[in-house]
Order: C-alpha cells, then sequence, then structure tokens
C-alpha cells in the first residue's frame, strides 16, 4: 500500500518529467508552479490544468514528449477528435514496465508460462496487439501474434495450436464464437481457459454470451494509449472490477472539475508514475467510472474500477476504433457542396458494428443523374473511410429530414444499445 | 427546355406528396420519369413554368434541380426514335437519359433528351432541323 509520501514523491517525479517539454512549463507556471518541488500537498497537485487530447494535437506530433527521440524507440497513436491522430512515444524502459504491468495482470489471473496466448487484436499504431503482446513475452507464455482477422485462420490455429488465453475486443471474441460451427470446429476441441477482452465498451450479456461461446472465462482490460495502452486495469478473476495498475494515479472528477468521492460515477482522470518518454498528467480519459480504495483476496491493493459506463464527450468506439462526430463532419465537408447536416447511426449486426452515414443533399450538391449521385457518394464513403479508417455506408437524404433539437442536429444514434 | 428534377428518398408515400405539392400548385405534367436506386430516386418532370415551380418546391424544402434537356419530335411510328438518335449517334453526342411521351391529339410522339455536350447537341439540331 501507497503511503501519502509515496504517492506524493510519484506525482513530483511525474511533474519533474513533464517540466522538459517547454508547453507544460508554460503551462503549470501559470498556476504557480515552476519546480516539482511546489508540490507540497495533494491539493498543490489538483491545481494543475488537466490535460486533454486538444494538448495533444496541438503539440503534434512529438511536442508533448518528454524524452529527446533518441531515447525514444515506438510510436503509438490514436485518432484524434480532428484530422491528425495522437500520438505518443516509449522509451525502451517504458515498453519494459507496461510489458511488466500487463503481465503482473494476466499473472493475477492466472496466466503463466506453461499458456499459449493468441493475440487478435491488431498490430500497428493501436496499442492493443503490442501491447499485450509483450506482456505475454514477459510473462514467458507462448505468444501467438495473429492480430485481427482473418477468422477461419484465427480458429484453426486456436484448435492446432492449443491456445489457452485469448486477446481481442470483446465484438471480435464474439464473432469468433459465433464463427465455430462455420470453421467446423466445435467448443469442446479447444483448450482455450481465459478472454482478455478490451478496447471498446461492452456489456454482462455480451460476456455471458461469449463466454458460452468459447468456453472460457471473460475478463475486462482498460487502457488508452495516452496512458500507456492496454493493462491500465485489469480485472481478476473475483468479478469485483478492474484494478488499476499502481503505475496509475486515478482521480474521478464531475463535470466541473472537483474531486468525488470513492464509488461516485465521475470522469476518470489518469496520471502516470515513471513513465519517461509520454509522462501523463492529470489526463483526461472521458470515460465515466467510479472507484474504490481497497485489498482483493487476488493479491491486489490499491484502486479498484468499474467498467466504464460510458463518455463525457461524444466518441463512439466502432470495431475497436475511436470515431468522433467532428472527423465525420470534417470527411463529409471536403466534399464540395455538402452542408453539415449528417446523422452517424452505428448499429450491430450479428457480432459486427456497422456504421451508417446520412447526408442530406442541397441543391448544390444534387445532381439529376444517378451516376453522379453514385459517384457523390462514392466519394464521401472514401474521405470516411480515409479520415476515420472505417468503411460506411453512405446514404443520401432530403434535407431537413435529420431531426434537429433546439438548432443542433442530432450527430449520433447508437442502436447498438441493449443488443449483446 | 428546362426539366425539373426532384430528389426523393426511398420512403413510403414520398412520391405521391411531392406529387400532391404540384397538384396543390396546380401544376400540370407533360412528361415525367423517375429513377430509381436502392435508397433514393430522382423524379424528372416537364411541366410549364419550371423555375416558378422549383422555387415554390424548394420552400416546401425539397431538393430540386433545372437541367437543360431537349423534347424533340419523333414520328409515331416503327423506327421513328431510332432514326433520330443514329443522327445523333454520328454527330458524337452522348445520351445521359431519355422518356418518351406521346401526344394523344396530334398524333405525335416526344422524347426528352438530356445529353453529356450541350453544343455538340445545338449543332445536330441546326444540321437535322430537330424541333
Amino acid at each position: 500500500m501507497m503511503s501519502q509520501e509515496e504517492l506524493l514523491n510519484g506525482l513530483r517525479r511525474t511533474v519533474e518529467q513533464v517540466l522538459k517539454a517547454p508547453y507544460y512549463q508554460k503551462k503549470l507556471a501559470e498556476v504557480g508552479i515552476h519546480y516539482a518541488g511546489d508540490i507540497k500537498t495533494l491539493d498543490d497537485f489538483r491545481k494543475i490544468p488537466l490535460t486533454e487530447k486538444e494538448d495533444l494535437r496541438q503539440n503534434y506530433p512529438f511536442g508533448l514528449f518528454a524524452e529527446p527521440m533518441d531515447n525514444i524507440i515506438r510510436i503509438h497513436a490514436s485518432s484524434g477528435t480532428t484530422g491528425k491522430p495522437t500520438v505518443v512515444g516509449y522509451t525502451r524502459e517504458d515498453i519494459k514496465l507496461w510489458a511488466k504491468i500487463v503481465a503482473k495482470g494476466f499473472r493475477r489471473l492466472g496466466i503463466t508460462s506453461k499458456d499459449v496466448i493468441q493475440v487478435a487484436y491488431g498490430y500497428g499504431l493501436f496499442t492493443g496487439g503490442m501491447g499485450i503482446h509483450y506482456g505475454a513475452e514477459e510473462l514467458g507464455a507462448v505468444v501467438i501474434p495473429m492480430s485481427g482477422g482473418n477468422t477461419a485462420k484465427q480458429l484453426m490455429i486456436m484448435r492446432d495450436f492449443g491456445t489457452t488465453v485469448l486477446c481481442c475486443t470483446p465484438s471480435y471474441a464474439l464473432y469468433l464464437g459465433e464463427s465455430l460451427a462455420e470453421a467446423g470446429i466445435s467448443k469442446d476441441e479447444l483448450k482455450l481457459r481465459i478472454g482478455v477482452f478490451g478496447a471498446e465498451p461492452w456489456t454482462d450479456k455480451m460476456r455471458q454470451e461469449i463466454e458460452a461461446r468459447l468456453g472460457l472465462t471473460a475478463v475486462d482490460i482498460y487502457g488508452l494509449s495516452e496512458t500507456m495502452g492496454p493493462g491500465v486495469s485489469l480485472e481478476c478473476l473475483k468479478g469485483v472490477g478492474l484494478h488499476i495498475d499502481e503505475h496509475f494515479y486515478p482521480e474521478i472528477l464531475d463535470p466541473q472539475g472537483n474531486p468525488l468521492p470513492e464509488g461516485e460515477v465521475g470522469e476518470l482522470v489518469l496520471t502516470t508514475f515513471d513513465k519517461m518518454g509520454f509522462p501523463s498528467l492529470r489526463y483526461r480519459t472521458k470515460d465515466l467510472t467510479s472507484i474504490t480504495y481497497g485489498t482483493c483476496v487476488c493479491g491486489h491493493t490499491g484502486w479498484t474500477m468499474q467498467r466504464v459506463s460510458g463518455r463525457v464527450d461524444d466518441m463512439l468506439i466502432i470495431r475497436g476504433v475511436n470515431v468522433f462526430p467532428s472527423q465525420i463532419e470534417e470527411a463529409i465537408l471536403s466534399v464540395g457542396g455538402i452542408e453539415p447536416h449528417y446523422l452517424i447511426i452505428v448499429d450491430r449486426e450479428g457480432p459486427l458494428d456497422v456504421m451508417e452515414v446520412l447526408v442530406e443533399l442541397s441543391d448544390a450538391s444534387f445532381e439529376d443523374e444517378i451516376r453522379e449521385l453514385e459517384e457523390l457518394q462514392s466519394k464521401l464513403r472514401q474521405r470516411i473511410e480515409n479520415i476515420t479508417g472505417l468503411s460506411a455506408k453512405v446514404r443520401l437524404v432530403e434535407p431537413k429530414s435529420i431531426p434537429r433539437s433546439e438548432g443542433k442536429a442530432k450527430r449520433v444514434e447508437d442502436r447498438r444499445k441493449g443488443k449483446i | 427546355m428546362l426539366q425539373l428534377s426532384v430528389f426523393l428518398e426511398n420512403t413510403k408515400g414520398r412520391l405521391a406528396e411531392v406529387l400532391n405539392l404540384l397538384a396543390e400548385f396546380n401544376v400540370n405534367i407533360r412528361a415525367l420519369s423517375l429513377a430509381d436506386t436502392k435508397d433514393y430516386g430522382v423524379l424528372r418532370v416537364i411541366v410549364e413554368n419550371p423555375e416558378e415551380v422549383a422555387a415554390k418546391l424548394k420552400d416546401r424544402n425539397c431538393v430540386v434541380k433545372l437541367t437543360p434537356v431537349w423534347v424533340l419530335k419523333v414520328p409515331d411510328k416503327p423506327g421513328g426514335l431510332a432514326s433520330m438518335l443514329n443522327k445523333l449517334v454520328a454527330e458524337g453526342i452522348v445520351v445521359e437519359y431519355m422518356y418518351a411521351f406521346v401526344e394523344r391529339e396530334k398524333e405525335q410522339a416526344q422524347v426528352v433528351i438530356r445529353v453529356r455536350d450541350v453544343e455538340l447537341m445545338q449543332k445536330a439540331i441546326k444540321k437535322y432541323n430537330l424541333e
């Protein structure tokens, strides 16, 4: 258990590290913090302005890195609210720390060097694939770096290689489960025992369905690239919540930025300890949850968070990819003659998230030849895919057909709620 | 001549709604064609005073477009349309779409033609004295 003095020392180390970036020097000077030593109490720490995605955008790509590029050995990124992604960098020590954190969480789940871990998260700028991969290697397990997709092969390898632990998004896990029959594989042929699923919100109903189909125990893993990646918190088998690793200091804030007491739901704000390349200082996750402090029978002592119950902004997570309505707006407005009246409909067809974008036609964009309208549709589709990385269906609709409330159009209709 | 085109979502009763609007404006439809896809359609009509009708429809939240088209007389007999089209093809004219209607009193067929190159069409009209 961390004492108050240890906590303050950890926070001071992070403040000292972020102060290497000129942007933070200026930002912290505005509240009278010039040196790490200016943090004498937790109240001093709470004076520090919150960090947001917008801060990362303003400093794109490497402006908030706290180590020289020579010390950075890996870059990851996630989508920003518009245009440019938010970029983070890791030193060699950061990568090791991340692997240790993931491995520690896996150990609590009883995963050992004897396990065969199939990583079906995407490998790439997204932190999911490589984050889990390094953690699983740290554990000494056999790692199968499958990345996402190629479902039939995933299932064949899962059976033939005797995979015991599956890591992917919950919607993909469900899809794998539903594809078993098609692949001619029965659940009994598999050796799966634990599934570590995250990167998108899911429900208990979905958990039960995945567990039934794949014959494993499914647990939730949480993380975001801005604070590291998967592993910030992870459930144990006791089902009491997601244990937050000791390298993260969580705060739960109300909409005005005031701290909320234990157990109350608010926005999760995270500060990292001893992460050097890209330390996070009071980073707004925009995720809603609650936290409690205590000791779990699994051996974890510290903070435990509940499953994320929602977002404070309008970010959508579609097939594990973060999508902001502002990105869709940017995409459709880049096509001439289109007005910013659109509606994003997200639904789940079977196990897969699908996105449809309704775009209102205007006199300027309307051509009376079907060929031209189809070209307009495909141009819109292309732009959306270029910006979000996701394929979308585009439907042209009549003006004023998208409901408006108080002058502002409703941007998102998420029909996935209530579905598994 | 200007043809009036209206964008229609494929929703139940939408075509009837637009036609009811035209009736309300006391507009007679001389010719009509409907192009459709899975999600939407385009209603194309030939009416008197198309600019005026277009403005009224716009006021009622319709997306409209005025498109220059030609309305040409064709002999109402076998091969009538083919012989005229042959002439246009020879002039290098590309037809985007066309539709025909028959005026009963005159026993005269007419076609509405939308072409890609307006200038070529104008030359062809003069050359063959089409009307």
